[in-house]
């Protein structure tokens, strides 16, 4: 499909105030290039991203969604890393079970020096979700009119 | 003085919450004699054109029960809605989606696949699937549209008042009833059933530790479960820290866990994401700085269904509301 080349997706990338976010700053302080397509969003520690929070951003029309918080070990509040690690990881399956191809919610360590690794990762992100393609716009489904006998009208 | 007039309808459901109202038993008598029943398919013979002959606004409530998955019961609630004063959602399918929510992971191309084709007891050779109009000689046959996604009642028409339960138990019901016929009613769109969690008021959850680590996990019928521990404490998943309190812990006294009929408390938006994010963070996982993602996974893997579970009374009522269905699948 022609269209998938121009894509131009959208991304959320929840930062960790105390390592990610930081790394993001610094990223743009020295001037390092990357893709424009995302917007942050700043928690106090990963830990605190709520999956509601997640599906939220699916729903409002991001077509990925990268989640950074502190390295192992380095979580301001002990362990909110690791809580927001199982989240992630149960909640790819169940996106996968809502039809959701894999890769669509990622996270990754990055710390306060690593400016460098948060441009890569986003930059990589960005680049897988556009050979994805778009998120199948959820609100489609609930302006759902009325189908016709034959096909569906929610198949993509 | 007029009695007040009340109607009772059912969409996609299963009957239990027309039972619901029957086994009021003896304070049914109490609601026939303050209100007059104008409209109750299952048990009296009036007719749409009975309600369509109603002025607007005629009928003071409406219960109605079901979740919307087909024209004919999305056309007969906006109905209802319109000669009703106040519509309440009764039951789960109607408040959340409830159990034929479930088939948000399928549409009506694979649930009639299914159903009229591959089922091993059906014998359809020329795949003979329903239509919304059949011609047979000069007659025409209709059937109202199947649609693709099943909807919960306030997604179709505006609701006032939600009634939980799957199906509600009789307190909930007349203490609805009760406030409404003595206009003591909470402000619109309220849930009529406790504001706490089922763990507050779970008699099992006295004896429960302070921290809960649940080093497996389990389904019910693997382990024998002890009648009076926390679920979680036995490793088995119960929806109790996310789900509204007012059943009467009716799962829990008969020794199963709670898989979150009642839905989520005021606050949460999303049912399901609240039940997962609450049994995922008392996993007890060991030296979690050891382990590797693939590792995390196994342990987390050990969640069977984990969207069909977390999501079992909800799945219409959740920010995602569906499945998304590529060709093929
Ligand atoms: S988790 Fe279930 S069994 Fe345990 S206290 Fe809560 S409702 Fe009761
Ligand atoms: S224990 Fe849970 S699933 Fe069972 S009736 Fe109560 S709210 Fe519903
Ligand atoms: S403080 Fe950064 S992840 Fe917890």
């Amino acid at each position: 499909m022609k269209a998938k080349v121009d894509f131009e997706p959208k991304i959320v990338v929840f930062c960790c105030k105390w390592c990610s976010y930081t790394a993001a700053d610094l990223a743009g302080t020295s001037r390092m290039e990357m893709l424009p397509n995302f917007t942050i969003i700043r928690t106090m520690c990963s830990g605190r991203i709520d999956p509601e929070f997640i599906l939220n951003a699916f729903v409002k029309g991001a077509d990925g969604v990268l989640i950074t918080g502190c390295h192992p070990g380095d979580c301001h509040y002990v362990n909110g890393n690791y809580k927001a690690r199982r989240r992630i990881i149960l909640l790819q399956s169940v996106l996968k079970q809502f039809g959701f191809e894999n890769g669509r919610l990622r996270y990754e360590w990055i710390s306060a020096a690593e400016g460098k690794k948060f441009v890569d990762s986003v930059n990589e992100f960005i680049g897988n979700i556009k050979k994805l393609g778009p998120l199948c716009d959820v609100s489609k489904y609930l302006s759902e009119k009325k189908t016709n006998n034959v096909k569906s009208s929610i198949t993509q | 003085m007029t009695k007040p007039k009340v109607a009772f309808y059912w969409n996609a459901s299963c009957g239990g919450c027309e039972e619901a109202v029957i086994d009021l038993a003896e304070d049914i008598l109490k609601v026939v004699e303050a209100v007059d029943i104008v409209f109750w398919p299952v048990a009296m013979d009036f007719k749409k054109k009975d309600i369509k002959a109603m002025k607007d606004g005629e009928i003071a409530v409406s219960f109605i029960n079901g979740a919307i998955r087909t024209e004919e019961q999305e056309e007969m609630v906006k109905l209802l809605r319109r000669k009703s004063g106040l519509v309440i959602a009764f039951g789960s399918c109607s408040h959340l989606g409830g159990i034929p929510g479930l088939a948000n992971f399928w549409d009506r191309d694979t649930i009639f696949e299914r159903v009229y084709k591959e089922i091993p007891s059906v014998i359809n050779p020329d795949g003979v699937l329903p239509q919304t109009k059949t011609q047979i000689g000069d007659k025409q046959l209709t059937l109202p549209e199947f649609w693709d996604t099943v909807k919960t009642l306030d997604q179709v028409i505006d609701v006032d008042y939600y009634i939980p339960g799957c199906a509600p138990p009789p307190d909930i019901i007349m203490d609805g009833i009760t406030a409404i016929l003595e206009g003591k009613l909470p402000e619109k769109g309220a849930v009529l059933a406790p504001d706490k969690s089922l763990c507050d008021t779970c008699p099992r959850s006295e004896k429960k530790p302070d921290k809960i680590s649940m080093k497996e996990i389990k389904r019910p019928h693997e382990i024998i479960l002890d009648p009076e521990k926390c679920f979680l404490e036995q490793g088995i998943i119960c929806l109790g820290p996310a789900t509204r309190s007012g059943c009467g812990e009716r799962c829990i006294n008969a020794n199963m866990p709670c898989r979150g009929c009642f839905g989520p408390t005021k606050e949460v938006i999303d049912h399901g994401a609240k039940g997962l994010s609450a049994i995922v963070s008392i996993l007890g996982i060991e030296e979690e700085e050891k382990l590797s993602d693939e590792d995390v996974q196994k342990l987390i893997d050990q969640i069977k269904d984990p969207a069909g579970l977390f999501y079992m009374y909800s799945l219409p009522s959740s920010l995602l509301r569906r499945k998304i269905m590529r060709k093929g699948e």
